[in-house]
Order: structure tokens, then C-alpha cells, then sequence
């Protein structure tokens, strides 16, 4: 190509942050405008568009869910019929509203639970299998495999096994007579549990197959300069790898906060996210569906869901932004 | 004398080594193969118990073996929960969805990689915020947006987005657009600068530059990607559950909650239907598994 580096031709200049934009007025100081008129206009609608659609779709709900928040509505009659009523929904949630202490208690557990048990069994997995032995790529099919599966189809095939009278698990122990069945799905002492046990199943798979990539990516060497340095595999992943892996590490967690944030489908095939399963997730659904839709108390729940998303996708960012600037 | 106990002791080490090293690895196997069992086990558990008639678990238990094998179970799956149904429902939204996400994104993508603007990274980080968000966080007011936001007679026969396939399709670019932006920018980052110089120098526009030089280049993240998309609009579940009304017009992943009430006890039924509504996501992990992980990976790893 006839490229040159210093050209005068160049589309626009690298630009470090908040950097030069050939917007009208710079253009028109500059003799040799980069870009058309019509290039610019392309331009406008490659980035409208997409914006566009974002803005309506996810931004103003997001901003339509917090203002709404704060009132009493209950979806008839028209936009005047709003009536603002301050702080009332949150503190109806925190006193009166039994679903939702047991909702933020479940949503922490899972998150606990995935954070403590399914993440690291992932990446103990994935650890395991970078190592060079024979049929790594059966082992990692094998794990993987649920990952492909929507949350739905990993209830129903899990509600197989939980199954009271004709589930595997109550048939292998032997407990599925009336009576001394367990209903791994229906008691609320236990059904978050057995959840969580479906829910991992695909979790481990997904935090696998991304950490395997990161693992592959350290260079060899750092492990054969450790392994000389007399370190042994376990010291060599704690200090050497570990480390390097800083920027997957922390991409995998933000999945698992969010993942655990967004855990949905599971409860409500199950029993709709009622009796123990209620998820903050599923305290949403549950108040704009049916027969009473109220949407100032629904959205209340929105945000604080919100409000507890922001924290990890704000980390998420400012990380992804720092490497830009790098 | 000493030399020769000395090299004898050596061997020995060497040896033992080799078969503490050869131990540990039968143990990583041992381990790696029960792990990868326990993973099987359950979708295993699902096809087995989808071949057996319901008359026969019944007489002889669900774990046994043993009795008449057959297809029964997909047969009445299939008519009984008219899958053929919800299939071309999935279809009418996973297809125009998967091109227009990645048609929008490439474009986005290319505009924020390829041209240093006051507000790229601002746009970027606004798109991947948005990915990132729960879907409930933002469904109340949007079940509402879709109840009144007009759409042409042609796209909506009730005038509006709320119950129609394109008012799905819609909601699934709309989400989707920043994590396939996020990952197509930082592939077209990787690619040379001098290739727009190259070709303004040649003579090419904007759009030129992004159809003709960029976007072929591209290929690979749009193969990676397009599989992860079809496989999770495909899965999704959640955005049809509130903003789909007919059960008619529900994807195939949404309908199986109604289908759930239909198969009430039988869990031959169940397992037959799950192993059926399953076989597009299993062919992909199966045909389109580089891409599919790829895709995964290409979102959590740079470049």
C-alpha cells in the first residue's frame, strides 16, 4: 500500500483523550479537511444510529425506572396520572414488602456462593487442563458443554433430577415414596441450594473457557524462568501467573458479580422466583406482570437492583478505560 | 565404587521422580475424567429417560434399565407442544436480530476505532454499561414504551412494539449492540492504522473504507460473534416472557414455561422436549465450537 506515516493525508490524527475532532469549526481552519462532507454525514449515522437505539431502548429506561421510583402508578390512565410520593416505595420495600430482605439475602448468596464455590472450581479447572495432557480437549468439552445451554433448558433438565417422585437423585437415595421424599426444588430451606447447584453447573463451564484463554495467552517463559528459579507449579501459578492474569482475573469477576445480579430464568421456571427462590431479578417480574401492575413500587425494586449493578460495572470501566489510555 | 553408587543413586532419583510425576498425572486424570462425568451426567440423564415410554419408568423405575426404547416422547413433544411453531417464531426474531446487531455494531465499532472523536470513548463506555446491566433493572418502564411507541402498519399489526417479533428483535440489538461493539472495536484496533490512509490515498470514502477494507477484515470476530448471538438470543428467555403477549408468537426458549404446564408430571415428556429445544445450541457447541468460544474469549481479552 502507498501509505506514509507522516502523510498529510492521514483520516485523523491519534488523538489522546478528549483528543482533536474534525468537527465543523477545526475543519474549516484547516486547509485539508480529512474527511467530506458526505464522509461526515456517513460517519453521524454509523454512530447515531447504534446511539439511537441505545438511548431509547436501555438509556431513558434506565433514567424513566429511577424517576418512577419515586411515584405511585399504576400504568392507567396517562402519564398525568403519575403522582410523585417521595421516598414512600423504598421504604414500603424495606418495611412492609416480605418478598424482599429474603431477595437480597438470596441474590448475596448466590453471589457468595458462585464467587466462593463455581468461580474458583473454573478456574482450578481451567488451571488443570492448560497443562499439557493427553485429551484436554475432550475434558474441556465435556465442561463446557452446559454453557451452550439457555438457563431455561439447565431447569428443565435439572428439575429431572430434582424431581420428588421421579427425579434421579431422590431415586438414587432411595427417598421417593410419600413421606420421606425430599423436594429438593419445593422446600424453601433448600431449593436455593439445589439451584445454585444447576446454576453452577453452567458457571464453571463459562469461567473455564474464559480463564483457559487467559492462561494461554502468558507467555511460557515467565513459567520456565520460575520453574529454574526452583518454584514449584503451585508457587509458580500463586506468584508468576496469577498476577499476570490481573486483567482476565478481574473481567472474570465482574461476570460473576453481574451473572449473580442477573440470575433469573433458573428461579422463575422453577416456581416463578417464589417460596425461597425470590431474587431481586424475580421481585421485578413478578410486580409489572399479573394482574396488579404496580409500577412505581416495581421500579423501586429496579433500582436498587440498579444501584447495586453500577458499583461493579463503574469498576469495570474505569479499568477498561485506564488500559485505554495506556 | 563410590561413583557407581553415586550414579545408582541418581537413577534411583530420576526414577522416582518420574514415578511421582507419572502418579500425579494418573490422579489429574482420575480427577479430570470423574469431573468430566459428573458434567455429562445430567444432559445424559435427560436423553436416556427422553427414550423410554412413560408406561415403562413407571413399571420398572426411572433408574433402571431396561423395557422398550423408542421415540415416542419426541413425537408427542413435538406435536403436542407444537415446536415447529415456536422454532419459526425464534427464527423470525434470531435472524434479522443476529444481522442487524452485527451490521449496526461494525459500523459503531469502526466509527469509535478507526477515528478519534471528542466522544468516542464516552460512547463506548455508555454501549458497554448498557450490556452490562440486568434486564430487569430497566423493563418496567420499557414494557411501557413498547405498550405506546408507534411502529408503521407493515412492521406491527397493533401499531406498536409490545407483542410483535420486531419489537423483540428490537430489544435484543438494542442490548446486544454494546457487548459486539466493545468486542469489534478492540479488533479493529489490532488492525494497521495505515489501512484507512491507504485508503483515502486510493480514493475511498467513509463508507468505502468500512464495507470494501475494514469490515472484510473483520470476518472472523463477525463468525465468533454471530455464533455466540444466535446462541444466546436463542436461549434468551426473559425478553418475550413480558414483552411478547400471544403465547402464539413466543420464541421457542420463552414457550417452554407454557410448555411446562402442558407436560404437567410426565418427565419423559419434559426430557424429550429439552433434548429437542436444546439440538440448535448443541449443534453449535458441537459444529461451531472455535467460533463459539472465541467469541466468549474475544469479549474478555483484548484483541
Amino acid at each position: 500500500m502507498t501509505a506514509r506515516g507522516t502523510s498529510s493525508a492521514i483520516p485523523t490524527p491519534p488523538a489522546p483523550a478528549g483528543g482533536v475532532v474534525p468537527s465543523r469549526r477545526t475543519s474549516r481552519r484547516k486547509r485539508y479537511s480529512p474527511l467530506s462532507r458526505g464522509d461526515r454525514l456517513i460517519l453521524a449515522l454509523m454512530v447515531g444510529i447504534p446511539t439511537l437505539l441505545v438511548v431509547v431502548f436501555i438509556l431513558v429506561p434506565t433514567i424513566a425506572s429511577i424517576i418512577l421510583s419515586f411515584t405511585s402508578w399504576n400504568g392507567i390512565g396517562g402519564l398525568d396520572a403519575i403522582k410523585f410520593i417521595g421516598l414512600k416505595n423504598y421504604s414500603d420495600l424495606a418495611t412492609i414488602y416480605k418478598p424482599f430482605w429474603p431477595a437480597i439475602s438470596h441474590n448475596v448468596i448466590w453471589l457468595l456462593f458462585f464467587l466462593g464455590i463455581a468461580t474458583p472450581l473454573g478456574m482450578f479447572l481451567a488451571v488443570l487442563l492448560d497443562k499439557n495432557i493427553r485429551g484436554t480437549r475432550i475434558y474441556q468439552s465435556a465442561l463446557y458443554m452446559p454453557v451452550v445451554l439457555s438457563l431455561a433448558i439447565v431447569g428443565f433438565i435439572w428439575i429431572l433430577i430434582y424431581a420428588p417422585e421421579q427425579g434421579l437423585l431422590n431415586n438414587l437415595i432411595g427417598r421417593t415414596e410419600q413421606g420421606n421424599q425430599i423436594s429438593w426444588l419445593g422446600d424453601p430451606d433448600i431449593n436455593l441450594w439445589a439451584v445454585l447447584v444447576a446454576a453452577s453447573w453452567r458457571q464453571v463451564g463459562y469461567v473455564m473457557v474464559l480463564y483457559l484463554a487467559g492462561l494461554k495467552a502468558v507467555d511460557p517463559a515467565l513459567r520456565e524462568a520460575a520453574a529454574i528459579d526452583g518454584a514449584s507449579e503451585t508457587q509458580a501459578f500463586f506468584r508468576v501467573v496469577f498476577p499476570v492474569m490481573r486483567p482476565i482475573n478481574i473481567v472474570i469477576l465482574v461476570i460473576t458479580v453481574i451473572e449473580s445480579l442477573r440470575a433469573f430464568d433458573l428461579a422463575f421456571i422453577i416456581n416463578k422466583g417464589l417460596n425461597g427462590l425470590e431474587l431481586l431479578s424475580t421481585l421485578v417480574t413478578n410486580n409489572i406482570i399479573g394482574e396488579t401492575s404496580r409500577i412505581g413500587f416495581g421500579s423501586a425494586i429496579a433500582v436498587v437492583l440498579l444501584m447495586v449493578s453500577v458499583g461493579p460495572i463503574i469498576f469495570y470501566l474505569v479499568r477498561a478505560l485506564r488500559e485505554e489510555n495506556e | 565404587m563410590t561413583e557407581i553408587a553415586a550414579a545408582q543413586v541418581v537413577t534411583h532419583d530420576a526414577i522416582s521422580a518420574r514415578r511421582r510425576k507419572t502418579l500425579r498425572r494418573f490422579w489429574l486424570h482420575a480427577f479430570l475424567i470423574g469431573m468430566s462425568l459428573i458434567w455429562l451426567l445430567p444432559l445424559a440423564w435427560a436423553v436416556y429417560t427422553s427414550f423410554r415410554p412413560f408406561e415403562e419408568t413407571n413399571r420398572l423405575g426411572y433408574v433402571s434399565i431396561g423395557g422398550d426404547y423408542n421415540l415416542d416422547n419426541y413425537i408427542s413433544s413435538w406435536t403436542k407442544g407444537q415446536l415447529v411453531k415456536y422454532f419459526i417464531n425464534t427464527a423470525l426474531i434470531l435472524v434479522p436480530a443476529v444481522i442487524l446487531v452485527l451490521f449496526l455494531a461494525s459500523m459503531m465499532a469502526f466509527a469509535v476505532s478507526r477515528y478519534s472523536w471528542r466522544f468516542n470513548l464516552a460512547f463506548l463506555m455508555m454501549f458497554t454499561a448498557a450490556n452490562l446491566l440486568p434486564p430487569q433493572v430497566i423493563i418496567t418502564p420499557l414494557f411501557r414504551i413498547f405498550l405506546r411507541l408507534p411502529l408503521p402498519a407493515f412492521l406491527s399489526d397493533n401499531g406498536v412494539f409490545y407483542n410483535q417479533y420486531v419489537g423483540i428483535m428490537a430489544i435484543h440489538v438494542a442490548f446486544q449492540l454494546g457487548f459486539c461493539t466493545f468486542v469489534l472495536s478492540n479488533y479493529m484496533k489490532t488492525l494497521p492504522k495505515e489501512l484507512n490512509e491507504a485508503a483515502v490515498v486510493d480514493g475511498a470514502g467513509t463508507w468505502r473504507t468500512y464495507w470494501s477494507v475494514i469490515l472484510p477484515l473483520t470476518r472472523p470476530a463477525l463468525a465468533a460473534l454471530a455464533t455466540l448471538q444466535v446462541t444466546w438470543i436463542y436461549n434468551d428467555f426473559f425478553w418475550a416472557l413480558i414483552l411478547m403477549k400471544d403465547g402464539d408468537r413466543m420464541p421457542m426458549t420463552s414457550a417452554l414455561n407454557n410448555l411446562k404446564g402442558q407436560f404437567f408430571t410426565d418427565n419423559n415428556l419434559i426430557a424429550a422436549g429439552s433434548v429437542m429445544i436444546a439440538i440448535p445450541t448443541l449443534i453449535v457447541f458441537f459444529a461451531l465450537q472455535k467460533q463459539f468460544v472465541s467469541g466468549l474469549t474475544l469479549g474478555s481479552t483484548k484483541g
